[in-house]
């Protein structure tokens, strides 16, 4: 065989088995459920201990563990584990220990913990948790700001956010708008108009990914408004024809709307024939809607 | 046929095996890998309970750690050693096909590896068997797994597979580089970014980047050695939790099939290298 043909025979070979070695370790991953251990991070998840393994490289160990987390909350969002973002707390809680002036850690873990079900663990207790550890180690007005912006979102403990507010807008450097926001929270909360007005106040935040989770809670909020808007047509077409559209294609048909509606990331709205409700498409983008937050 | 060939490739084989226990590397390796494993004992006192699970973690992880620096240091010198000291034209003008002498240099490392990864679990076992014999009825019963789980040997068993895909590895890049400081750089290199294959492999669900760049950095992560897929199992096995004989299984393959693939690539590479 000329050198030519066994160079081009060994490559082919060697392609072959490493698409083949792929292939098996992909079909090893789908088949097979490996729980995550959880016990080398119990190990560390003192404070003490930590500091002592990590000698003086903690603040170096937080940064790998905040990537940890960050990793760990992007694999298990498109998961179907049982047991996943049951490591993101830990994690964060041990990365902020490991440097307790780890504020992105602190304010961005928050709301990945707070974020509901599918697209977060929903956790905003813990979220909570996580914010008054970081206001005790950093006595800054984000911090009871952030644990406000959690009470009204997603406990919606309207009471409890104007309180927070209230105690941000009285911390140093607080700015001017938030103590009219604990006043407005405190009489009207739970509207969107509020919840719209606080939104547009973070889109000038100077933190990216707090400017960015604005953006993407108002995108909600639109959504809320137009299923408002299509229930009361699908009300609408009920008391004219006695009956209630089967899809939202007959509306289309009857001309009440111009096209089949879709949410702001342009996911087509989803309808129950049975309940006669809007919803959200479970492939939509929006991601999950806040329980409660009415039009007024 | 390919009985002469075994019989050639056993004979390469069994030279490397005679070499490499000579070096003078192995023995410091081996002897500080023996020195900590013993020491584990010593870590676990420090621990206030956990001593056992601390002990097969710190045992397992420097029979790695020892694994992988043998495999490393030797493994890169096995071409291009034979190179270096002009050996390599006595051996070619033998009626010695290339290729036989590269599985032959490979399966005796392999089998230098594989005898140093089975002091090394001995001397693991035997720390073990001490602390055991030691502890009283109601520590056992608080031990996840028993002192002297005989399961421990998956866990070697895919060390020893991880350790094999990274002889084949280094023995590729043995056979191109002419330096074995550029080839331990290459190896290790490798190996780290292997380490990493599996995050590289979601890339795209860890942060939100366009799908073709997604695409492009999850075909990286998976052509890379994934030697990101034999840890989970150690600390499982430590846990006591069970391990699916299949997933085991098709770790191994994977190992088996990767390592076929690079000493192809070594081959492929060797057979066309000229020598002057």
């Amino acid at each position: 065989m000329s050198a030519g043909k066994t160079t081009l025979a060994t490559l082919t070979v060697t392609v072959v088995l490493v698409g083949a070695a792929a292939g098996v370790l992909r079909a090893r991953d789908r088949g097979y459920y490996l729980p995550e251990p959880t016990e080398r991070l119990l190990y560390l998840r003192s404070g003490s201990t930590a500091n002592r393994v990590f000698l003086s490289f903690d603040a170096l160990a937080a940064d790998i563990y905040w990537i940890r987390s960050i990793q760990n909350y992007g694999r298990d969002r498109t998961s179907d584990r049982p047991d996943r973002f049951q490591l993101l707390y830990p994690l964060l809680d041990l990365t902020t220990t490991l440097d307790p002036y780890f504020n992105i850690a602190y304010r961005f873990g928050a709301i990945l913990l707070a974020v509901e079900e599918p697209q977060g663990p929903g956790r905003p207790d813990l979220a909570i948790k996580l914010l008054l550890k970081g206001l005790e180690k950093n006595p800054r007005w984000q911090y009871p700001y952030d644990i406000g912006f959690v009470h009204y979102w997603y406990t919606n403990d309207y009471q409890e956010a104007a309180r927070w507010f209230e105690r941000a807008a009285a911390m140093p450097r607080a700015p001017e708008w938030i103590r009219p926001l604990a006043a407005i929270t405190m009489a009207s909360g739970g509207d969107r108009q509020s919840a719209r007005r606080m939104l547009n106040e973070l889109l000038s935040s100077t933190e990216q990914y707090i400017r960015q989770t604005a953006r993407r809670d108002l995108l909600k909020l639109d959504a809320l408004d137009t299923i408002d808007r299509l229930n009361a047509v699908v009300e609408a077409f009920n008391q004219k024809n006695g009956r209630y559209p089967t899809d939202l294609d007959e509306l289309v048909r009857a001309r009440v709307v111009t096209s089949v509606p879709v949410d702001p990331t342009g996911e087509p709205f989803a309808y129950d024939p049975i309940s006669h409700a809007i919803s959200l498409s479970p492939t939509s983008k929006v991601g999950a809607l806040p329980k409660k937050m009415n039009a007024r | 046929m390919i009985g002469r060939s075994a019989g050639r490739i056993g004979l390469v084989a069994w030279h490397v095996f005679k070499e490499s226990v000579r070096d003078r590397v192995l023995y410091g390796i081996a002897g500080f890998a023996v020195l900590l494993v013993a020491a584990s004992i010593l870590v676990g006192q420090l621990t206030a309970g956990e001593d056992i699970k601390i002990i097969k973690d710190l045992g397992l992880a420097t029979i790695e750690l020892a694994g992988v620096l043998m495999t490393v240091f030797i493994g890169v010198g096995l071409v291009s050693r034979e190179i270096e000291r002009r050996s390599i034209f006595a051996l070619l003008a033998k009626p010695l096909p290339r290729w036989e002498f590269i599985v032959g240099k490979y399966g005796g490392l392999v089998l230098t590896i594989f005898v140093n990864l089975a002091a090394m679990t001995a001397a693991l076992y035997l720390m073990l068997a001490y602390m055991s014999w030691g502890a009283m009825e109601v520590e056992r019963r608080a031990w996840a797994a028993p002192a002297t789980d005989p399961r421990l040997l998956i866990a070697v068993a895919l060390i020893a597979a991880e350790l094999a895909l990274l002889t084949a590895v280094a023995l590729f890049f043995s056979t191109f580089s002419s330096s074995a400081l550029l080839s331990v750089a290459l190896t290790v290199g490798l190996f780290i970014a292997g380490l990493l294959s599996h995050d590289l492999q979601h890339f795209g669900d860890i942060v939100e980047v366009p799908r073709s760049v997604a695409t492009f950095v999850a075909a990286i992560g998976w052509s890379l050695p994934a030697f990101s897929a034999f840890s989970d199992v150690k600390n499982l096995i430590v846990q006591g939790q069970p391990v699916a004989g299949g997933y085991v299984a098709m770790t191994l393959l994977y190992a088996a099939i990767y390592s076929m693939a690079a000493i192809a690539a070594a081959v492929g590479i060797f057979s066309r290298r000229e020598f002057k």
